[in-house]
């Protein structure tokens, strides 16, 4: 029973992949299977949530191949998190309603990708083994790939093209490492790898592979030199799309970099990890200046993206037991929090037709919920207390001070200014200030009220989540720390992997 | 055998740099298509076929074929190369799509297509 709860995440989207894809000539009706079948996703997920945080690691040999010689599907606390914020805001966005591409093409293919990218960043939470982690991004990426360029406009596929190009690289650099760890260690198993580099003693090697790695996974998480394909891709997919990209696409990076750098190149392999801090802090602050120079509504949150990553890997650079609470929080916290805010982008850009803030105005005297919904989640993104922001924030600093890393407090508290400063200026521009006396055809649509519907719902069920965040911090901080015991202790990772679960 | 294995792989991956240096889209993406085979050749020859026994032994413990190489490269470079050929044709459909009707596929134009 536990084996198919614990394989229900990579099986549900499959068989609703499969449903959608029968159905992808009806949108209605693919569109009314996704959603149920992603409700039942998320009760499936916080079922396993529930069995993990009682019951401890689950573990399970697919096709009964023992590890290490089998690929091993994990679910530890950290997994299980992060697999019921993305089924919850995987749902928040099917609630929000995705676009079904033009009217020529099949409608519901629509559904049968997001299923797609679903299952693959499913499989990249669950899986124990390196190749396989490959496999279950590149499912994820061409599902994204082709989501992006969907509506098929000029700047969508010159920004998609990018996004391509820079993955594909990411991927041959990965395949690398991951071809020479198996050629020097003989194992594909993480556990098993973490164990087997522990006794080699072989630094250059260690740093090499690392390095490989780390390339591959920055890359996806959009760490500061590997971060152009996103400012050039993501505020041009749909709305909806971009939500679900900005929620989960780079997380799956950043998880993938705990997972790795915790496990297998940690300090006591031989792995210097002196430069991710460094890089994470480029990354803040050149993910805000960015923030800051942009009038666009959406590329200017897909650029905050980009400085909120630098604060996570931040954390996984300091890496004590409080650092790496504070990040697996942090990215909880990032993901409700980020995906709301592209949603209320969207509904901005829908109303007035156009991303540019600067033309934007009045949205606060109109719509006083939307306006809202922009404001917790900006507030939070901020920092500003009691929101979640604010907790995340303390806690990662309390873990600078703790390491005296006096040069990532400045920063940080610096970048979080800026952070705040640009998300003023969206109020500023969107809700604050009077609307704009342009012609028009828009003029009309943004002085009504949106009809209570289900954007709405969306957006009210994410900004929900992020109170509950915020209010019961304790709650969930509780269960970051039980996760991030599992990720300072890779013993404990081995152990339920090759003894098949924790007793 | 491997130094001319190696020889092709360093050649591989210097010729897939500099096509990736190129302006032109199309170089690129035939810089990225040797660089996927460059990458296969070198999970195909880092993994070193006849030094290690295979995963699959006998009833005794022995493997029932010496001498056989370890089948797990080969999987996985055969499952790279059918990701990386898809890929590549969705690359390759929309860089068309992307400089269709235009003379010169230059790579700095989706740059500045992308301003706002």
């Amino acid at each position: 029973m536990t084996d198919l709860l614990l394989i229900s995440p990579i099986l549900l989207p499959l068989l609703l992949l499969i449903a959608c894809l029968a159905f992808s000539t009806r949108e209605r009706s693919a569109g009314i299977i996704s959603l149920a079948g992603t409700a039942v996703l998320l009760a499936a997920c916080s079922a396993l949530l529930v069995q993990v945080s009682t019951h401890g690691t689950l573990t399970l040999a697919v096709g009964g191949w023992k590890p290490p010689f089998g690929i091993v599907l994990v679910a530890d606390l950290l997994s299980v998190l992060m697999l019921w914020i993305s089924a919850f805001v995987a749902l928040a966005v099917l609630i929000y309603g995705v676009k079904g591409g033009p009217p020529s093409s099949r409608p519901g293919h629509t559904h049968v990708l997001v299923q797609g990218l679903l299952l693959g960043v499913n499989g990249s939470f669950l899986t124990g083994d390196l190749f396989n982690l490959y496999v279950w991004f590149e499912v994820m990426l061409i599902s994204s790939f082709i989501l992006m360029v969907r509506e098929r406009r000029k700047q969508q596929l010159a920004g998609g093209l990018t996004y391509v190009i820079l993955n594909l690289l990411a991927s041959a650099m990965f395949l690398c490492g991951a071809g020479l760890l198996y050629g020097k260690l003989g194992t594909l198993n993480l556990a098993d790898m973490a164990v087997k580099l522990g006794s080699i003693e072989d630094p250059e090697f260690v740093n090499t592979t690392g390095a490989l790695l780390f390339v591959a996974f920055a890359a996806k998480a959009g760490l500061f030199p590997f971060h152009f394909w996103l400012p050039a891709s993501y505020h041009h997919a749909g709305p909806a799309i971009s939500a679900l990209f900005a929620g989960l696409l780079t997380k799956v990076g950043v998880y993938a970099l705990l997972r790795v750098f915790t496990l297998v190149f940690t300090a006591e392999n031989g792995f210097s990890s002196s430069l991710i801090l460094y890089l994470s802090m480029a990354t803040m602050l050149i993910g805000v200046l960015g923030a800051v120079a942009q009038y666009n509504v959406r590329r200017l949150l897909a650029f905050h993206i980009i400085s909120q990553i630098g604060y996570m890997t931040a954390g996984l650079a300091i890496g004590t037991h409080l650092a790496l609470t504070a990040v697996v929080f942090y990215i909880l916290h990032h993901i409700a929090v980020k995906s709301t805010l592209f949603l209320v982008g969207g509904v901005l850009e829908m109303k007035t037709g156009t991303p540019d803030i600067r033309r934007h105005g009045g949205f606060y005297q109109s719509q006083p919920l939307l306006a809202a919904c922009f404001l917790i989640p900006a507030f939070s993104l901020g920092g500003i207390p009691p929101l979640s922001g604010f907790w995340a924030k303390l806690n990662l600093l309390q873990a600078g001070v703790q390491s005296g890393e006096w040069l990532f407090l400045a920063m940080a508290l610096g970048v979080g200014i800026l952070t705040l400063f640009s998300m003023v200026k969206i109020w500023n521009e969107s809700f604050w200030k009077a609307q704009p006396a342009t012609s028009g055809a828009h003029e009309n649509t943004s002085s009504l009220p949106l009809a209570p519907g289900r954007p709405y719902l969306a957006m009210l069920l994410l900004c929900g989540l992020t109170l509950v965040f915020s209010l019961g911090g304790f709650f969930v901080f509780e269960l970051s720390s039980r996760a991030a015991t599992g990720l300072a202790d890779p013993s404990l990772y081995i152990d339920a992997v090759m003894k098949g679960g924790t007793p | 055998m491997t130094l001319v294995l190696s020889l092709i792989i360093g050649f591989l991956f210097a010729a897939a740099t500099y096509c990736l240096l190129r302006r032109n889209l199309m170089r690129v993406l035939i810089g990225i298509l040797l660089l996927g085979h460059a990458v296969n050749l070198l999970l195909l020859s880092a993994s070193d076929p006849l030094s290690r026994l295979p995963a699959i032994l006998g009833k005794d413990g022995t493997p029932d074929f010496p001498g056989n190489a370890d089948p797990l490269p080969q999987a996985l470079v055969l499952t790279a190369i059918v990701i990386g050929f898809g890929l590549s044709v969705f690359t390759l459909v929309l860089a068309r799509s992307c400089f269709q009707g235009k003379p010169v596929d230059d790579v700095r134009d989706l740059g500045r297509e992308d301003l706002p």
